[in-house]
């Protein structure tokens, strides 16, 4: 049993060796985060596209890093022709001239989406959102917010956090009793994000990081830690392979995920025919029957069945207590305190 | 008469020499052109590519050209004239939208987190509404527009050239008035992870040290059939790619792996230890793939000494361990001296090895080139972090050269 934290690093440079390969045939090549993620968008968005435009898909994942795309876009070789992207990301690139500028006339209709989802360079596909997890096998007691998650005496046990300043320290300021809706304003101030960092003081030598959203639920199957923070489609995916695992939406996070093309792609069209693809509600409908993230076309949720409704980041008692990820700090403050938490986690 | 004839005979005789020589020298030069050109092109343009990346500033001078020019000869003690904010209203109007203004911002919100949305929503705003004058409607945007430091800070960084990566990979920074300073208790972090990875290194030579001594003696005192058998050993390691050295060191350190069983069936201990994803595991993951590059150059070193010399030192009555410390093991310097130079100096850009075995706490410089290379972007940052662990290397070899270089030059060579 090789711990997987390593292996999936290993994993990712084998799959990033393997995409440069891939990327040199002549289909369309996809980029994704991978994982359990990536298979229900084989599902619902890849094989459909297949079957309707005859167009293969050629897969690959990576971790977020914006680099290996801007290389691509300087160099004037773009061999990925779309990419999985989170919204600061995607905000960023797009000012800096990464990405397409899109033409929406050829995604579909505007008002058929969620204001959040539509974006200058990239169009929203699903909402995930970051929560609590536990394994319910090793807590007798269930926690019930961030609190609880700093609470090494009623809780004992390594606690899972993703190696990163988003999300880490708006979750560190929620468990200092931070009203969710005052995260990002306290976090925009210098003593805020002391507070912060003093919070995640407490618990650092508790904390096991990971760095790929498959970990947090293989990390808590094996019993390595005993809360982590997660993605909760990937939770629930466990859950449907039998894992004891539960999820806290008390202050849960959320954010809309999208699809963008890099500038210079060579597919472009068929480019534009995959984001087509991903916005149609029959297609999302099917991608939130594989993996509980709420759809971002509003005419999917009336055919959404009630129990994996519940279990969305958008229904209505999962979305009460969460904090809408807030796009434009990120942009804003990513660098400066993503350099801070990394300084932080190697003292 | 003698002399005139000596002296014309003796001249072209010279030249000829000379030319002759000068021809052999040209044939000798053209012969390693190919190889010069090639390290040229190869190895060192890259390295200076990426050195002046380090300083290289071209952001802010390309995207607020009129700006920086205004700002010229401004003395930054108060805020600058009316020219200087109507140039920076033409400089963002042209800007708008375009790469070269997000990569100013994104420049500047390195040094003064904020100012990238306060350019481009400046810019997004404009053209001015009003008719009051660029200064007034400016500040009636956004206060920080009224304040020195925003333009002290474009007034920094107007030159092609800036310190302010070196400086952040020393923990300086610069500030509003252009002092150097320590940068703040937060961010300051790479002195401790340049001391980090001179030290680990340090451990992994010493570590290589005592390993490969003996292993080494023994391979160059056995007989020529079992030292080459031995030899294998150490060799097939060597030949095996990083990652899968690695990877097997994960598996039989992890808290279920082999070592922990045995500790645990043997009764020393009862808890599994934590082998991996700290130091030790680092430490016994780099010794195991760096001790060939120790054992090496010893045995080469080695199998060079004749053993009559022992023979001779023990003969004349000098006691075994005696004679090993006074005659051996000076001649055996040069090879530790090759030895723990190349372990110590490849140790010092590892970068898989405690990316994969280690915590954030064992993360050496290569990691942070890492990160600011794929993670932030941030290339400059990268740039002159690489160039200080380049020349803390070459630092490091000069004084050990004038350490080591000189007790070798003293001990009998082979």
């Amino acid at each position: 049993m090789i711990q997987l934290k390593s292996l999936n690093k290993l994993a990712a440079i084998a799959a990033a060796l393997s995409v440069a390969g891939a990327a040199q045939a002549a289909d369309l090549t996809v980029i994704s985060f991978g994982g359990t993620n990536q298979k229900a968008q084989v599902k619902a968005y890849y094989e459909p596209f297949m079957r309707s435009t005859g167009i293969k898909i050629i897969p690959g994942e990576y971790n977020g890093e914006q680099a290996k795309i801007k290389a691509m876009v300087e160099a004037g070789n773009v061999s990925w022709d779309v990419v999985e992207l989170e919204s600061p990301e995607m905000a960023r690139g797009c000012e800096e001239g990464l990405y397409e500028k899109l033409d929406y006339s050829k995604i579909g209709n505007k008002k058929d989406f969620l204001p959040a989802a539509v974006n200058e360079c990239g169009i929203g596909f699903f909402v995930w959102s970051t929560v609590l997890a536990y394994n319910a096998d090793k807590l007798k007691q269930a926690p019930t917010s961030w609190s609880d998650f700093w609470d090494m005496k009623k809780f004992p046990g390594k606690r899972g956090m993703r190696k990163g300043a988003k999300f880490t320290l708006e979750f560190a300021l929620m468990a200092d009793g931070v009203a969710p809706a005052d995260v990002y304003k306290v976090l925009a101030t210098k003593a805020g994000v002391d507070r912060a960092f003093k919070k995640l003081d407490q618990i650092k030598p508790h904390i096991q990081w990971w760095e790929a959203g498959a970990q947090p639920p293989q990390l808590l199957a094996a019993g390595d830690v005993v809360m982590s923070s997660a993605y909760n489609g990937r939770i629930a995916t466990a859950q449907k392979e039998g894992r004891n695992l539960k999820i806290v939406w008390t202050g849960n996070i959320y954010d809309v995920e999208s699809y963008g093309i890099p500038k210079g792609a060579a597919k472009r069209e068929e480019a534009y025919k995959f984001l087509a693809t991903l916005v149609k509600p029959e297609n999302q409908v099917v991608f939130s029957g594989e993996i509980p993230y709420g759809p971002t076309n509003v005419k999917a949720n009336p055919q959404i069945s009630a129990a994996i409704a519940a279990e969305l980041p958008t229904s209505a008692s999962n979305i009460k207590t969460a904090v809408a990820s807030n796009t434009m700090f990120w942009v804003e403050h990513g660098e400066d305190l993503e350099q801070r938490f990394n300084a932080w986690a190697a003292r | 008469m003698s002399e005139p004839i000596a002296e014309t005979a003796a001249v072209p005789l010279k030249r000829l020499l000379q030319r002759a020589e000068r021809m052999k020298k040209l044939r000798y030069g053209a012969l390693i052109a190919p190889l010069a050109v090639f390290l040229l092109l190869t190895f060192l343009w890259p390295i200076a590519a990426l050195l002046l990346k380090s300083v290289d500033n071209p952001e802010v001078a390309a995207a607020l050209p009129q700006t920086v020019h205004q700002l010229s000869g401004w003395p930054g003690k108060e805020l600058p004239h009316e020219g200087a904010y109507a140039a920076l209203v033409s400089d963002l109007s042209l800007g708008k939208g375009s790469k070269t203004l997000a990569e100013a911002a994104k420049r500047l919100n390195m040094e003064e987190p904020g100012l990238r949305s306060l350019l481009m929503n400046t810019a997004r705003k404009l053209p001015l509404a009003s008719d009051a004058g660029p200064r007034e409607s400016l500040v009636a945007m956004d206060e920080r527009w009224g304040e020195l430091c925003t333009w002290q800070l474009i007034a920094r960084n107007a030159s092609q050239k800036t310190d302010y990566y070196l400086l952040a990979a020393l923990d300086l920074t610069r500030d509003a008035s252009g002092e150097i300073s320590r940068g703040e208790q937060g961010d300051s972090v790479f002195t401790e992870i340049f001391g980090r990875t001179i030290w680990m290194s340090f451990v992994v030579t010493v570590y290589c040290l005592l390993l490969g001594f003996p292993l080494a003696y023994l391979l160059a005192s056995l007989s020529k059939r079992s030292s080459n058998l031995l030899m294998v050993f150490v060799l097939l390691p060597f030949w095996t790619s990083i990652l899968v050295r690695v990877a097997a060191w994960i598996v039989l350190l992890q808290q279920g792996g082999l070592i922990n069983h045995v500790l645990i069936a043997l009764g020393i201990t009862d808890e599994p230890l934590q082998l991996v994803f700290n130091r030790v595991g680092v430490y016994v993951a780099m010794v195991h793939i760096l001790l060939p590059f120790m054992v090496l150059p010893l045995y080469s070193v080695m199998k060079g000494i004749s053993p009559t010399y022992m023979r001779a030192a023990m003969s004349l009555g000098c006691p075994p361990f005696k004679s090993f410390w006074k005659v051996y093991f000076p001649m055996t310097v040069p090879g530790i001296a090759a030895g723990g130079l190349l372990v110590f100096i490849l140790s010092m850009g590892y970068y898989i090895t405690p990316a994969l075995l280690g915590s954030p706490k064992e993360q050496m410089v290569s990691y942070f080139v890492a990160f600011y290379t794929n993670e932030t972007t941030n290339w400059g940052m990268a740039a002159a972090l690489s160039a200080l662990l380049l020349a803390a290397t070459l630092l490091l070899y000069v004084v050990y050269n004038r350490l080591v270089g000189s007790a070798t030059n003293g001990a009998p060579q082979r």
